[in-house]
């Protein structure tokens, strides 16, 4: 029998199969979960809080080296060398503190330690967008509706056209420039997507809800902005200050651009990064859209299949994934995005053994393979058709 | 004239103390400055609490005092007050509740727990046995209302067996260390000589201050079963302490030792002088024919067969699930849920809820029949 309708030569019993087999792994790690896991993530937050520290230290110190002081190791190579080390820490801590931390405890992968200090119900994250709000859509409508065309609101983010059966407007003839807009401010793009301004303007009983939803994410905005782009730059002013006052020291001008521009620069490298990786997770070449009519009935097993299909890995190192928070493992993530990230590696070796023994596709590639045919889509689908290129 | 004390404001190095707080919190915003004082001492983070372990002791062969060093915020007790105390095991956090062993005059900032490893026991045995010196443990503040008046004096008496000594320690220190020690009588039961919780300390206690009298009642010999008598009589009570109609009775230890005392001290018309301290909730008698039944998990989708004297929160643990809880016998309500459907038992009345909507507490209810719970 065969009632499915997905691009798989699978009959119904055989894809109940698989589920089945993916159930089974998924139990096991459930069971074996333990003292190792928690040492893991709880290391793990130790370590990017002491980056963030360092690297506000360092950025705040690399002042002292300013050449205006004219001391003996006042020099500007000195300067920017420590600047760069201070950003250059701030913006990785930033960066694990979204995607390895933040993103897969809101995932409620490390609920089941029970541990009052991680839990997803409470835990708020280094972004604009206030966590819980970001947490319904993310969690609840992405990855359920993976990849399905009219329900999924991450399929091009309401705002590019990322599959040839999504139909083309002129609007989207400037699509090359607004995804390298949302890549220089992915973070506010998804605090944006979030509110669903586009209701807004539609529908009129949406003002009611997006009131305090816009305050709360107002709030948010302002105490994220306040600390990356005032507090932190006026700090440096204000241990400068008594030496302008005599008469020493560096422009308080300089002090003030200096910090601003190094938190400024951590935030940049943060949303380049994590557009870089969330635009690979299912836009790359061969990848699968899906319509409403594939998902009507669903089983568990048959939305497995989806997620394999709808979901692709890129390779690297131990590092790579830790700072891609581990999306690099997309389709483990997506088929099992509950379980704790650091198991995704383990998984991946036995879900593609699976995938192949199944034949189903699965789709993994270099950062550049799978980047490269991303940004080749954003440009052919600027323009009509397309089906041939980029359709499922 | 009295005067009417309106409600305290609060103080000026308060407000200013808070005003910083909230200007450093706005530098490391969502997280608190605590967070990153954390990195450098656990001890002085403010945003959550945490006690280093400082030293063990082995009290007994089962039984091991802690010595903690609190953080910041901790906050003085009255002898006789416990705390909760949180413990990762096999990565996941459980709580259990501990009375604190030492007076709260102890003056190096630390006190003590004293932990009896308890059979079949998740986290007594941990405690005991895995607990190393410099591990930290998230604590709460003490609580609790079982210690002595603050002020007026009485003449206590008080009865203990096994791990229910660590109050009395702590009050008896407490007394001598405020020299308001008063004439005191202490029955303490434990199995044999060499197996009591403080035995020694109590003996020395004993020698010297001679206004304390210390009774050891010896539940076993070695080399025998039982010994006749050992457990709790009216005789016994009167031979070991004839005043006891006219002192404040302080009791502390297992359910069955409680119970005689409510009964012997409820007939003498003394109940309202006879102060209890359990470590785990008394539960009424269930009916012989009582059966459990299937119990749902809706969250956790998880299924488990249930007899109808395992707390539902049991139930819940050793099917693999964590959820939340507290003091875990009916006092915290850190475990409150949602009965969806079905029907169970309340273990302290032995009453049977069936309301579906109804909150219950997993920690002191067991499935009368199928069931399906909120977690
Ligand atoms: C206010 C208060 C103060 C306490 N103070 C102390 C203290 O100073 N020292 C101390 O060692 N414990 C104390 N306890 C008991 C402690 O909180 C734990 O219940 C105990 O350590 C057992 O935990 P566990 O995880 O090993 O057992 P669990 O896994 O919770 O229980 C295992 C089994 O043992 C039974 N059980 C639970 N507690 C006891 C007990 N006390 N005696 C006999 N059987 C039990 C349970 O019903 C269950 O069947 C106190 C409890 C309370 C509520
Ligand atoms: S755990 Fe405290 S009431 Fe249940």
């Amino acid at each position: 029998m065969n009632t499915h309708a997905l691009p798989v030569k699978l009959t119904d019993a055989q894809i109940e199969e698989f589920g089945r087999e993916l159930d089974a792994m998924r139990e096991e790690v459930i069971d074996s979960r333990g003292e190792a896991d928690r040492r893991y993530i709880v290391t793990l937050i130790r370590i990017q809080r002491s980056m963030a520290l360092a690297g506000r230290i360092l950025i705040l110190a690399s002042i002292l080296l300013l050449p205006a002081w004219e001391h003996g190791f006042a020099s500007t190579a000195g300067f920017w060398l420590l600047l760069a080390l201070g950003t250059l820490s701030l913006a990785l801590a930033k960066i694990i503190e979204n995607m390895e931390i933040g993103h897969n405890v809101l995932h409620a992968q490390w609920d089941w330690m029970n541990d009052p200090t991680i839990q997803s119900g409470t835990w708020e994250w280094d972004h604009v967008c206030p966590s819980d709000q970001w947490m319904h859509s993310h969690n609840i409508r992405h990855h359920t509706w993976t990849n399905v065309l009219g329900k999924d609101p991450d399929i091009g983010y309401g705002l590019l056209r990322m599959s040839a059966a999504q139909r083309w407007k002129p609007f989207h003839l400037g699509q090359p420039i607004y995804a390298l807009l949302l890549a220089l401010l992915f973070e506010w793009g998804v605090a944006i997507q979030e509110l669903e301004l586009g209701k807004f303007f539609t529908k009129k009983e949406h003002i009611e809800t997006v009131g305090p939803q816009l305050r709360r994410t107002g709030r948010k905005i302002a105490a994220q902005v306040t600390k990356d782009y005032i507090a932190w730059p006026l700090l440096g002013v204000a241990l400068t200050l008594p030496f302008a006052l005599a008469g020493v020291g560096p422009s308080l001008l300089t002090v003030f651009l200096a910090v601003l521009g190094a938190g400024a620069v951590a935030c940049l490298a943060r949303s380049l990064w994590t557009y870089l990786i969330i635009f690979c997770g299912h836009f790359p070449e061969d990848v699968h859209v899906f319509s409403k009519a594939q998902v009507e009935n669903e089983t568990r097993a048959r939305w497995y299949v989806r997620q394999m299909l709808g979901s692709c890995n890129i390779g690297g190192g131990r590092l790579f994934h830790v700072l891609s928070g581990n999306l690099s493992h997309q389709i483990e993530h997506h088929l099992f995005p509950d379980l704790p990230s650091n198991r995704y590696p383990g998984l991946a070796v036995r879900v593609r053994a699976l995938a192949s023994r199944y034949g189903i596709p699965y789709n993994t590639g270099s950062l550049t393979r799978q980047f490269g045919t991303t940004l080749m889509k954003i440009v052919r689908l600027s323009l009509p058709g397309g089906g041939a290129a980029a359709a499922a | 004239m009295m005067q009417t004390h309106p409600t305290p404001k609060p103080g000026f190095a308060r407000k200013a103390l808070d005003a910083v707080t909230r200007l450093t919190d706005s530098f490391s915003y969502p997280l608190r400055l605590s967070h990153y004082v954390e990195l450098v001492n656990p001890l002085w983070a403010t945003h959550a609490m945490q006690a280093r372990v400082e030293q063990v002791w082995d009290e007994t062969k089962n039984a091991r005092t802690l010595t903690l060093k609190p953080g910041l915020n901790w906050r003085g007790f009255r002898a006789g007050q416990h705390i909760r105390l949180g413990i990762p095991v096999d990565g996941k956090h459980f709580t259990r509740t501990y009375t604190i062993s030492s007076p709260p005059e102890r003056e190096d900032g630390r006190f003590t727990i004293t932990v009896k490893a308890i059979e079949g026991g998740t986290i007594s045995h941990h405690l005991v046995r895995n607990v190393r010196v410099g591990d930290y443990l998230p604590i709460g503040l003490p609580h609790g209302d079982f210690h002595l008046p603050d002020a007026q004096p009485v003449s206590p008496l008080f009865i203990t067996a096994g791990s229910g000594a660590t109050p009395a320690m702590s009050m008896l220190r407490s007394m001598i260390a405020q020299e308001r020690l008063v004439d005191t009588v202490h029955i303490h039961y434990a199995p044999h000589e060499f197996d009591v919780i403080f035995g020694k300390d109590f003996q020395q206690l004993a020698r010297e201050h001679p206004r304390y009298a210390y009774h050891p009642v010896y539940t076993q010999q070695i080399g025998e079963p039982a010994v006749a008598g050992g457990h709790f009589s009216a005789e016994q009570l009167n031979r070991l302490c004839p005043d006891w109609q006219s002192r404040e009775v302080y009791a502390c230890g297992p359910q069955s030792l409680l119970a005689a005392l409510e009964l012997h001290f409820g007939n003498a018309g003394r109940a309202r002088h006879l102060h209890t301290e359990r470590f785990r909730a008394a539960f009424a008698e269930i009916p012989a024919q009582a059966t459990g039944g299937r119990v749902s998990f809706a969250r956790a989708g998880v299924q488990v067969d249930a007899d109808a004297t395992t707390s539902l929160l049991r139930v819940a643990e050793q099917a693999g699930m964590n959820p939340p809880h507290g003091c875990r016998m009916g006092i915290c309500h850190a475990c409150d849920t949602r009965l969806v459907s079905g029907c169970v038992r309340d273990l302290r009345t032995g009453k049977v809820h069936n309301e579906a909507g109804s909150v219950i507490q997993p920690c002191v209810c067991a499935s009368a029949g199928d069931c399906e719970l909120d977690l």
